[in-house]
């Protein structure tokens, strides 16, 4: 499993290190990010991550926008999960101005971050196996999460960009049949998964490729940060719905699966075993959908009161946290950081990459499962 | 010569060179079609009925496409790559026999012509890529030059010990057209199964095709040797790549599937043509089914693959196969006893084979199962 290949060198030829560029345009790089390899032959010696291709600033922005306003730029941080986004940072406000949010708003809000829990890992599985050369796995991929959009769709109006959680609640009611839709919809994904599952849990050509490859062990994950099912993969047992519950988390009956060995097929597995778990917590939130209002008691105009604020989440990706400094009575926050999961875990690939093969890379950076919109926000 | 000859020359290759190129446009648009339905998509659609003219658009695009070259690269390697690989795989076509007498080239070597041609390409690749001056190129180049010269073995070995086998039929064991005659009654695929496994193993790497794409891995090395070549260039390439799939596929259903032989094939000659290329596109098809659900392999294993378990098998196989036709002629068995012997020795080797790669996939997934709990 362990891949350690002696090199036979010839004493008397000489070899030289070869820097290559990767990224910005690359098309295994998830979007603009570029590392700098310095390879012996096929081998890495040392990689140089370069970030900062996306930045837009969306920190400074907030500064400069509503509260009400800031929902969209949490939209844009990590596109494949937006609705976890929007949730951490409404929830920030929430907690600063401490309004009390209605059980069914809590309830959609569950429905929805789970989904797009699913649909996150769904497009982490397509563009998995396509790192990896596989080309089945994109398909059924996008495929699934396709569904899911639709979904939301229905839900918010947009694909993606929803701005749909406020402070307080949800923009608007679930419309009318969703729970029969979201019902067609958890069966169609239990195929999908099924089918997702045959094609790369047990082939034999992607367990060589993953298994051993890109291991942390669970001291050098938490040395670095590393959070979501990077760190779950290593065995360390830390997921923010168990360990500092919100929402209805504390009330709902779920795992959380762990792996033992750190390397790239526990993060697959992980990952995969995450869809199975959020598809449970979803239906228990469907046969427990109260009715009611959707909406708490909240000003028009949001003014928290002063004072430091931080709420996190786990989002599909690891441990989103949102820090809010509110001077008092003004519109907007005094200063807003965004603590990225995808950045924090990609601090750690320099010391998972060392040593591995080229073919290698692509492999450990796509088992990191990073989004460029939130690294370089 | 006279001036007709030279015509008529002109013509038979001028017929040829655009067979194969109409080929190669029905096998990408095959490829993509095929592809889509296994990967529940429609494929191309949209131009011309049924998408049919899509690769043709595709081809026109390429020609009218600005031709660059990199700076500092150098300038007349890089003109000659794409021209030293095309070249080889279209000379094969010389001595490939479409029906009884339907060949250009009937030589007696026709075995060993195919596989000197078929160890051609690989000058092209590393000129490809070192002319290119672009680390990705030279990183391509080398890995499909490691790839090419390791799969090359086993292709041969297989190769040969058709030849070997051939023997017993004909005075005449390495001309194309009588291994075709020699199957007229058993194909080899039934005689010598195993030989045919290794060569559809040593084809699909010597073409490339994923899982052993690592020479133009797309999410590593970004296409490999060609990353650098644009417009009729790269088509160049892309051609000689599915011209030699093509070849590899008519080569396996000259050597195991019989060739051009088949129900009424001798009463009715037009037949002939028709039974290869049915047997050609099943192979192909065959690369393309393997092509969809499957990852790439990394370069060492793939490597480890070639030389711990490819190259052993094939020289066992061939040696099996000389033992065989030696003793068999020497005590002068009917031929049908020496089919019959070396079907079953190879039937018995495959299914031990079977047996131990099933085993080791078993105790490997075990592994997997117990980290993850029963499932």
């Amino acid at each position: 499993m362990e891949t350690k290949a002696t090199v036979i060198r010839d004493e008397n030829s000489e070899t030289a290190e070869l820097r290559i560029n990767m990224g910005p345009q690359h098309p295994a790089t998830h979007g603009v990010f570029r590392m700098v390899l310095t390879l012996d032959g096929e081998r890495v010696v040392t990689v140089e991550p370069h970030i900062g291709y996306l930045h837009r600033g969306s920190e400074k922005l907030t500064e400069g926008e509503n509260f009400q306003q800031i929902t969209t730029l949490f939209d844009r941080l990590d596109y494949i999960s937006n609705f976890n986004n929007e949730w951490v940072y409404v929830r920030t406000v929430e907690r600063a101005m401490e309004v009390e949010i209605p059980e069914r708003a809590e309830f959609i809000r569950i429905i929805l971050g789970e989904l797009n829990r699913i649909a996150s890992h769904f497009l982490f599985y397509g563009t998995y196996g396509l790192d990896i050369g596989a080309m089945n796995p994109v398909m059924i991929g996008f495929r699934e999460r396709e569904r899911i959009q639709a979904l939301f769709e229905g839900v918010s109006g947009a694909r993606m960009m929803h701005n749909y959680f406020r402070v307080g609640g949800v923009k608007e009611d679930l419309p009318d049949g969703f729970v029969p839709a979201i019902n067609a919809l958890l069966e169609h994904l239990k195929k999908g998964y099924e089918d997702a599952k045959n094609i790369l849990t047990e082939s034999e050509i992607f367990i060589e490729r993953t298994a051993g490859i890109g291991a942390l062990d669970a001291e050098r994950t938490l040395d670095y940060g590393v959070t979501g099912p990077v760190l779950r993969a290593a065995g360390v047992d830390y997921d923010i719905r168990k360990a500092d519950p919100y929402s209805m988390y504390s009330d709902l009956d779920f795992s959380v699966p762990l792996g033992s060995h750190g390397d790239c097929y526990d993060r697959y597995m992980v990952r995969m075993l995450e869809i199975e778990q959020s598809i449970k917590i979803i239906e228990q939130c469907i046969r427990r959908l109260p009715d009611g209002p959707i909406q708490g008691k909240v000003s028009r105009i949001l003014r928290p009161p002063e004072g430091d604020f931080f709420v996190h989440g786990e989002n599909p990706r690891g441990d989103l946290g949102v820090y809010l400094v509110s001077t008092g009575g003004t519109v907007r926050p005094y200063r807003l950081k965004i603590r990225g999961p995808s950045f924090s875990n990609l601090m750690a690939l320099s010391s998972m990459m060392e040593g591995a093969y080229l073919a290698d890379s692509t492999v450990i950076l796509g088992s990191l499962d990073i989004v460029l919109g939130e690294v370089d926000r | 010569m006279n001036i007709s000859d030279y015509i008529s020359i002109f013509a038979i290759v001028f017929v040829m060179f655009n067979g194969i190129l109409g080929s190669v446009l029905v096998v990408i648009y095959g490829e993509r079609k095929v592809l889509a339905r296994l990967q529940q998509r429609i494929g191309p659609s949209r131009t011309g009925p049924w998408g049919i003219l899509q690769t043709l658009a595709d081809a026109v695009k390429l020609v009218l496409k600005e031709d660059i070259r990199p700076q500092n690269s150098d300038r007349i390697i890089f003109y000659l790559a794409p021209l030293i690989i095309f070249t080889p795989i279209f000379m094969l076509w010389v001595v490939l026999p479409f029906g009884s007498g339907l060949v250009l080239g009937d030589i007696d070597l026709g075995l060993f012509y195919v596989s000197a041609l078929l160890g051609l390409s690989v000058v092209g690749m590393v000129a490809a890529g070192w002319s290119s001056n672009s680390k990705y190129a030279m990183l391509g180049s080398a890995r499909s030059a490691a790839q090419l010269i390791s799969y090359e073995l086993p292709l041969i070995l297989s190769i040969l010990s058709v030849g070997l086998f051939a023997q017993l039929f004909t005075d005449n064991p390495f001309n194309l057209s009588s291994i075709v005659n020699a199957q007229a009654g058993l194909p080899f695929i039934f005689v010598m199964p195993l030989a045919f496994v290794l060569f559809l193993i040593g084809g699909l790497a010597e073409t490339a095709r994923i899982p052993f794409d690592i020479p133009h891995a797309d999410e590593e090395i970004v296409g490999g040797a060609f990353v650098e070549y644009s417009g009729i260039r790269w088509g160049a390439f892309q051609l000689s790549e599915y011209t030699g799939l093509i070849t590899m596929a008519f080569l396996a259903s000259i050597l195991f599937l019989g060739g051009w032989s088949g129900p009424f094939s001798d009463k009715f000659v037009w037949l002939q043509p028709f039974y290869i290329s049915s047997k050609t596109a099943f192979i192909i098809l065959l690369a393309f089914w393997i092509r969809a659900p499957l990852p790439r392999l990394r370069i060492d294993q793939l490597m480890a693959f070639a030389w711990k378990a490819i190259i052993p098998i094939s020289f066992a196989n061939f040696i099996l196969v000389s033992l065989v036709v030696f003793i068999g002629d020497r005590i002068s068995l009917p031929i049908f006893q020496i089919q019959l012997i070396l079907g079953l020795l190879n039937l018995i080797s495959m299914i031990a084979l079977a047996y131990l790669l099933t085993s080791r996939r078993k105790r490997r997934l075990a592994v997997y199962r117990e980290r993850w709990g029963e499932k």
